[in-house]
């Protein structure tokens, strides 16, 4: 088993760099995972289909610059023009899917007060269907008869398609030995500051108060007017504007998706979610930014494929010593 | 305490429609056994070998029957019993072929120790975390047994184990399939099944010998559902905490539930690579769990006869309806979702559901004070 020899040297010599990365790539888990603990915090629910939410995010993102020109050659201010206006788009798509996914696959089962497994295979279905149709879209606009118009958009429905230029990296700043990048810059901050946003209006905002209340209790907070319904469509919507600003910080550093591209980054983000303490907003930042750098750190300990391996054993630490997560569950119990 | 003698009339009715039912289990387990060499027009699958359909629904069968005893009897939510799966698989090709030379059936007796070890190992740590967790660290456990497979060249790496055992070939007699054209039943004398020789083109042996352990773990299920052990589980699904304080020992029992559902999971991996001649990792991806979860679900969880139609059936569909191809998970998903909404319960819910709900309709009507109604349906 050579695989499983620890790589001390290339763990400290290269530190910095695997830590920044680590927590960029940790702020992009974190926003995902801010979706999954939300829903749960509200319904007590996985919401399985959340990973395709975040997947249509990256298409719309990709779509976005095909739509807006971008060409190999786009660099410097067009281009951060350009990501902007995708990570708008990206947000009000994944939202949008998010809404439409309540309204299909939850909205009706609540209603006739099924059992919870069953909420779950409902997301499983709905997240087969979301990520089939993506991978599909080539033949059901063929279907319409639209095929010719979009075909820069729909051909090659089941590869991996990417952005067509290079996104270039400028050195910024020295942390020891790293280069820190724009992109780490930009990554970090901006998931920094939407989880920010996100986590005042939770905690100040009327809706915000909405939301605590039924996470807390839903047959009190009807009973003080709080429209529940409401509620649940409005959780579904923030955790989709985050899963989509995720999107575009996503294809911003890695700059490619797919249709399956969700499913492993849905896992890694519930993850995240689950290790900060489900429902919990503060947690699942925690959550995504440890998960991030532990994954880093352990591949350079013990090699690349044992990346997912590392996470769910630390998952598995950090639930045995802490039963309800890093900060605990409390999206209801949070202090104003 | 002397019984009175029994009157010496005909026998009463519901002793003969007893008799009748066992002679008609008995005549529904032989359709069983026989529907590979029927070939029954309509049910058979056009584009795929029917009888190693019928094989994959039959080690489904297994799996199903293994995993209610964990969501369904004991109500743990496990999204990683692929590894399981995966685990008996490995035991028998690793000893069968990889690193050393056993035989196929004595393989699988490690193999479901080894599996069952494996569930308690996982289960010890885990099953004091509650309820929803338990379902992101047991899918964290399938991907994790998948990637060290994949990750070691001990254990084949990427590539698998080639040439995995099979059981001993014993040639007694041949069975000719039937042929059906056109509404006229032929027998095909071209097509003959050799009984009990497990080769490497003709399914229909390896079929009956998964219905086999069906029906021996079917049994030692209905037994165990009964027994004190089943209903220390069912009162630990209602309600861990009055479990408990009702004097049972809640987390021994989940154990035990783990380890069971681990036993029979790596039985039917073991049985599922007979037929497999080779077995590799990605065969055994989270997804796998999923429908695994699905199939008891859609089943109707808890119910054993709910179960198995929902594994037959999850295996079934998309191999019947192949000439729709890229088409499958689509439909699957579409299946899924209208299923949730349409029939809650599941196909065939467990007789228990309909009497809490029964329980639960009349205390409802004693909270709102109107008199209990008379149910019409």
């Amino acid at each position: 088993m050579h695989a499983l020899a620890l790589n001390f040297d290339f763990l400290f010599s290269n530190f910095s760099q695997l830590t920044i990365t680590g927590l960029a790539l940790g702020a992009v888990y974190a926003m995902v995972a801010l979706g999954y603990t939300m829903v749960y915090g509200v319904l007590q629910l996985i919401n399985f289909a959340h990973s395709e939410v975040f997947m249509y995010g990256t298409f719309a993102t990709l779509w976005t610059i095909y739509f807006l020109g971008g060409t190999q050659h786009t660099s410097g201010f067009a281009l951060a023009r350009m990501f902007a206006i995708a990570m708008v788009i990206a947000m009000i798509v994944s939202g949008l899917v998010a809404l439409l996914l309540e309204r299909v696959a939850y909205r009706p089962l609540l209603k006739r007060n099924s059992p919870q497994l069953m909420a779950l295979i409902s997301a499983i279905g709905a997240s087969f269907v979301l990520s089939e149709s993506m991978g599909l879209r080539d033949n059901l606009t063929r279907w319409i008869g639209l095929n010719d118009n979009l075909s820069r958009y729909v051909s090659g429905a089941r590869d991996t398609r990417g952005l067509p230029m290079d996104i270039e990296t400028h050195k910024l700043f020295p942390v020891f030995n790293y280069q820190v990048t724009n992109i780490d810059v930009i990554v970090i901050v901006c998931a920094l500051l939407m989880m920010l946003l996100l986590d005042q209006f939770v905690r100040r905002s009327r809706l915000g108060r909405g939301i605590r209340a039924v996470a807390q209790d839903p047959e009190s907070a009807a009973l003080m007017g709080v429209n529940s319904t409401r509620v649940v469509q409005l959780t579904f919507l923030l955790g989709g504007l985050m899963a989509g600003a995720a999107a575009t910080l996503y294809m911003l550093r890695i700059g490619a998706t797919r249709f399956d591209a969700g499913f492993i980054l849905g896992v890694k983000a519930f993850t995240a979610a689950v290790m900060g303490g489900i429902g919990n907003l503060r947690g699942a930042l925690v959550g995504g930014l440890v998960l991030g750098v532990a994954e880093n750190w352990g591949s350079a300990l013990v090699g690349t494929q044992w990346k997912d391996v590392v996470a769910f054993v630390l998952l598995v630490v950090i639930l045995l010593f802490r039963p309800t997560g890093i900060l605990g569950e409390s999206l209801g119990k949070a202090r104003v | 305490m002397k019984r009175p003698a029994l009157p010496s009339v005909p026998l009463p009715a519901p002793l003969r429609s007893k008799q009748a039912k066992i002679v008609g289990i008995g005549l529904f387990v032989v359709f069983l056994y026989a529907l590979p060499i029927l070939d029954l027009p309509i049910i058979t699958t056009p584009d795929s070998d029917f009888g190693g359909v019928l094989y994959t629904m039959a080690t489904y069968v297994l799996v199903a029957l293994g995993l209610n005893i964990v969501i369904g009897y004991a109500g743990l939510l496990d999204l990683g019993y692929v590894g399981f799966y995966a685990i008996g698989a490995y035991v028998t090709a690793v000893l069968g072929v990889q690193h050393g030379n056993w035989p196929y059936l004595l393989t699988i007796p490690v193999a479901v120790a080894v599996t069952m070890i494996s569930g308690v190992i996982l289960g010890a740590p885990t099953l004091r975390v509650r309820g929803d967790y338990l379902a992101i660290v047991t899918l964290g456990f399938g991907e994790i047994i998948r990637l060290a497979a994949k990750n070691s060249d001990w254990l084949g790496g990427a590539r698998g184990i080639q040439n995995v055992p099979k059981p001993p070939s014993v040639h007694l007699f041949d069975v000719p399939h039937l042929k059906w054209e056109n509404g006229t039943v032929l027998i095909d004398v071209t097509n003959k099944t050799q009984a009990f020789v497990f080769g490497f083109i003709d399914y229909v042996p390896y079929y009956w010998m998964a219905l086999t352990v069906v029906f021996i773990v079917l049994i030692a299920d209905v037994l165990i559902k009964s027994s004190r052990v089943g209903r220390a589980w069912e009162a630990t699904r209602e309600d861990e905490d009055v479990a408990e304080v009702m004097g049972v020992p809640t987390f021994r029992y989940k154990l035990l539930a783990f380890a069971m559902g681990a036993f029979v999971g790596g039985l039917s991996g073991a049985i599922s690579a007979a037929g497999a001649n080779f077995i590799y990792p990605d065969s055994y991806q989270i997804t796998v769990s999923i429908i695994f979860v699905a199939a008891i679900v859609i089943g109707g969880q808890g119910n054993r006869w709910g179960v198995m139609l929902g594994a037959a059936l999850v295996v079934y569909l998309p191999e019947r309806f192949r000439g729709l191809e890229e088409y499958r998970i689509l439909m699957f998903g579409i299946a899924l979702m209208l299923l949730a909404t349409f029939r809650p319960q599941g196909l065939l819910p467990p007789r228990v559901t309909r009497r809490a709900k029964k329980l639960e309709r009349e205390i409802e009507d004693l909270e709102t004070g109107d008199e209990p109604q008379e149910v019409t349906s």
